[in-house]
């Protein structure tokens, strides 16, 4: 038999990911059938009433207050739950016991007077009242953070324009300032390419083919997702643009979003005008045409955006790059190899992402050659997938969304949304896999180690019904990044995964295969 | 200049408040950083929060 268990401390916070990364942990104990560790937040609570482990006093927590609860075999104590989540904590606490960690911002502006940056990634509910405290102190701020109003960030971004401060976000995954990444984000050498991103993924994947292509950064300001829509009108963009413009480092400009709205794209675009250095726009399947009628660059896709901006730099010829490093031949001999391997019945392809802006540019590469692609995240909404947990003919898949990540750590931190999606799914008429491994600080320590067992499980499977599942991959990460870039390719390519050099040649390549067997 | 252009000439100095692993990342970079061991205002009563935010 089996039954609820739970503690409960009163007055005792711990951050969200850790929490959610101790229930990961809490849920592998013999015996334990379900687990969630947190603090008492609404969506916490009803997480717990949703895995039916909740109770009236888990009912009247406060967000102040932490719990533990598990639906465990009888024999399971929940004192040895609670030791063993005790334990996770004061693992992750260890290394930093004699640092000094004031209570407040102001406390910590007092004693750090210096502080020029503060990075906010609490709750959204309270990150906008943490951001405001930050300008007001004049001090620059990077907001992690979501689920913070558009009028609180309208605000704060006015706020932020009035005193010449940065106001990266809310949703700013990225940032590299004076050579330092911030949250998300690779380490990318230093150079005289400047960056205002509005899209996480797509920034850091620029950044690391410029990085590949042996050039760097200068600034790489983040703006968060929403900057570019009319509620906003671009403030941040406008700031950042106008700080490269002046930065005597920035040799070239480069602006990345998905397509903004109309009137501001115009804004945006008259602010670089005449621009005395080179700008390179990528709005991410946007109107090419306008942006070269503001005599900028415009891209057919990130890695391009990059190839673009180092050109430039170099004073080499600027045009479109839509193909691939390898010789045209040796592309046609892989396509052929894997095409000859399927059976009949294979035509589809499921493109699994755990960077948003990543399968965007996927679907919009794939959709003019392949078709139509079901998704959470679709380029039209006759293509949003009934349900999210359930593939359709061609798929793809931002495990990143919002439905996947309710309570749960975003699949960069830790990909076990995809992982299971990959274990679970049996579907024989599956062709290519696309997957993306975003390396860099913020990401997992081992991203592709966390997918292998999914991934040789899944191309076993269909061995096992004389089928053949082709698995193309990139890898967003530079030589210098925390986890290893090679030995992670390395250990892709002995599973018989093709690792392609960028997101937009790995999606080239099945494009091709693709098409072969329609 | 503009504070922006002012601080791309300085050494950035981070205040993290929220996720400690941010935190740690800065730390093995030997990046200045200062962690504030955050917790929600007035325990996380809301009306209680709004009005002490009127008192400041």
């Amino acid at each position: 038999m089996s039954s609820v268990k739970y503690e409960i401390r009163k007055n005792t916070y711990y951050d969200s990911v850790t929490l959610m990364l101790i229930s990961k942990e809490i849920k592998k104990i013999d015996g334990v059938k379900e687990a969630l560790v947190g603090m008492g937040t609404d969506l916490n609570k009803e997480l717990a009433e949703n895995l039916a482990i909740s109770n009236d006093d888990i009912r009247n927590l406060s967000p102040n207050d932490f719990f533990v609860t598990v639906l465990a075999d009888d024999n399971v104590q929940i004192e040895t739950i609670s030791a063993e989540v005790d334990k996770l904590l004061s693992n992750k606490k260890k290394s930093n016991e004699s640092d000094y960690m004031p209570p407040t911002l102001e406390s910590a502006l007092k004693h750090e007077p210096e502080s020029n940056i503060v990075v906010i990634s609490v709750a959204g509910e309270y990150a906008a009242a943490e951001a405001k405290k930050a300008l007001n102190n004049n001090l620059h701020v990077m907001l992690f953070s979501d689920n913070v109003s558009i009028e609180d960030e309208r605000e704060l971004k006015e706020l932020a324009c009035q005193k010449g401060l940065l106001m990266m976000g809310p949703d700013c995954g990225t940032a590299i300032i004076n050579n330092v990444p911030l949250a998300f984000a690779n380490v990318v050498r230093k150079g005289h390419i400047g960056i205002v991103g509005a899209s996480g993924t797509g920034t850091q994947e620029v950044t690391v083919i410029i990085d590949k292509l042996g050039e760097g950064v200068s600034q790489v300001i983040g703006t968060g997702g929403r900057d570019l829509k009319a509620e906003i009108g671009g403030l941040m963009m406008l700031q950042g643009i106008e700080a490269l413009k002046n930065d005597p480092q920035t040799k070239v400009i480069v602006l990345i979003s998905k397509p903004p709205a109309e009137e501001v794209a115009e804004k945006v675009l008259k602010a670089i005008e005449n621009s005395p250095k080179p700008v390179v726009v990528d709005f991410i399947g946007g109107d090419r045409k306008l942006i070269e009628k503001y005599g900028a660059y415009s891209c057919v896709s990130l890695e391009d955006a990059a190839r673009k901006a180092v050109a430039l730099l170099r004073g080499e010829e600027v045009r479109d790059f839509e193909g691939f490093s390898l010789p045209d031949e040796e592309i046609e001999k892989i396509v052929d190899r894997e095409v000859a391997k399927f059976d009949k019945t294979q035509k589809y392809l499921r493109a699994y992402y755990t960077g948003g802006t990543l399968a965007d540019e996927a679907m919009k590469l794939l959709s003019s050659s392949i078709g139509n692609i079901y998704s959470n995240i679709p380029l039209t909404p006759e293509y949003k997938l009934e349900d999210v947990r359930v593939s359709k003919e061609h798929t793809c898949i931002d495990f990143g969304d919002d439905e996947f990540t309710r309570g749960k750590p975003h699949p960069m931190i830790d990909p076990v949304s995809r992982v299971e999606r990959l274990m679970k799914e049996d579907d024989e008429e599956v062709a290519v896999l696309l997957m993306d491994f975003v390396l860099g600080y913020g990401s997992h320590e081992d991203p592709v180690g966390e997918m292998l067992p999914a991934i040789k499980e899944a191309k076993e499977r269909m061995a096992k019904k004389g089928k053949y599942l082709c698995v193309v991959g990139s890898v967003c990460g530079t030589e210098n990044d925390p986890q290893d870039l090679r030995e992670s390719q390395r250990r892709l390519e002995e599973a018989g995964v093709i690792v392609m050099p960028s997101n937009a040649q790995a999606v080239r390549l099945a494009g091709l295969i693709l098409n072969k067997i329609k | 200049m503009s504070k922006i252009n002012e601080l791309f000439n300085k050494e950035v100095k981070v205040i993290n408040i929220g996720l400690e692993s941010f935190y740690n990342d800065l730390k093995k970079q030997k990046v200045s950083v200062i962690h504030v061991n955050w917790r929600p205002v007035a325990g996380g009563n809301k009306r209680m929060a709004s009005l002490l935010s009127k008192l400041k």
